[in-house]
């Protein structure tokens, strides 16, 4: 039944916007981590999500090489089953380079390097993962209560 | 005289599937409301009913002798259309998350209905075979 694998697809958005959430908090406690150089300077971390596309109806072999039976021949009526963390990719904004000759990090030129974290954009990122969480458990049982009033069919005739 | 469960229950066994089909589409555009490039998807259920009509009136194989089975092909028109986004975003994503959580909530409405009347066919055979005392 269709209605088992919305469980899946909702579980994929939370799994996703937790990773997100997860890039933020390390973006957020790292957003004073200063540094001597370029190189060690800590950078703005992002998720990249990516739609997941249901395999074995295109026919697609999977990571065991086995190739799954095609059940829809048109790929335009492949409904996808979820969303998936494609990887984490680091900022390439530029960094803030700030004089301050008395800090302990400072390098010979008494420069100091701050990550390209912006606080601003990050609590607004934050937000919305939690938004998007909430709305996939809100998906979750919603569906929990559709399969349990299938379940009663037939009851109390 | 038998009963056919096919004429007996009408449509509601098969709107039943397709609401189920279709929450598990806008399932996956609500997960998706983040991904760049994502385009939401959606169900026509108005097409799907009307080719349902159509193909019951239509896919029928004709007979030439009484003792023939007689079969009708019940075909879905189940392609996926693509939703018009009413404000495009700027990273290509067409899921517009408060109208999905609608159509969603909208969705789970329609199948509590189609089951309570496919609930109710049910309880009106389960009549039908009791015994009148």
């Amino acid at each position: 039944m269709s209605l088992n694998k919305i469980f899946n697809i909702a579980g994929s958005g939370m799994n996703a916007q937790t990773v997100r959430l997860n890039t933020t908090a390390s973006n957020m406690a790292n957003a004073q981590s200063v540094s001597s150089s370029i190189d060690e300077t800590y950078r703005a971390r992002k998720p990249v999500f990516a739609p997941m596309l249901e395999r074995y109806k295109q026919g697609i072999s999977d990571e065991y090489g086995y190739q799954n039976p095609v059940t829809s021949f048109n790929p335009r009526d492949v409904a996808g089953e979820g969303v998936q963390v494609l990887g984490i990719v680091e900022s390439n904004q530029e960094l803030q380079m700030r004089h301050e000759p008395n800090h302990p990090m400072a390098n010979e030129e008494g420069y100091v390097f701050y990550p390209n974290v912006n606080v601003v954009e990050e609590m607004t990122d934050m937000m919305a993962a939690s938004r998007s969480f909430q709305t996939n458990v809100e998906v979750m049982n919603t569906t929990k209560q559709m399969m349990q009033r299938v379940l009663t069919l037939g009851q109390n005739g | 005289m038998s009963i056919n469960f096919k004429n007996a229950l009408g449509l509601h066994p098969d709107a039943l599937n397709v609401r189920s089909k279709r929450s598990e589409i806008l399932a996956n555009n609500l997960a998706n409301s983040d991904t760049p490039g994502y385009k939401a998807r959606d169900l026509d259920f108005k097409g799907i009913l009307k080719g349902e009509y159509e193909n019951r009136q239509r896919m029928e194989l004709n007979r030439t002798s009484q003792r023939h089975i007689p079969a009708a092909a019940i075909v879905m028109d189940q392609s996926l259309k693509f939703r018009t986004p009413h404000q495009p975003s700027i990273d290509g994503n067409t899921v517009e998350t408060n109208i999905e959580q609608a159509e969603f909530a909208k969705n789970a409405m329609d199948f509590q209905s189609s089951f309570t009347f496919l609930n109710s066919k049910f309880s009106g055979l389960m009549k039908a075979m009791k015994s009148q005392s």
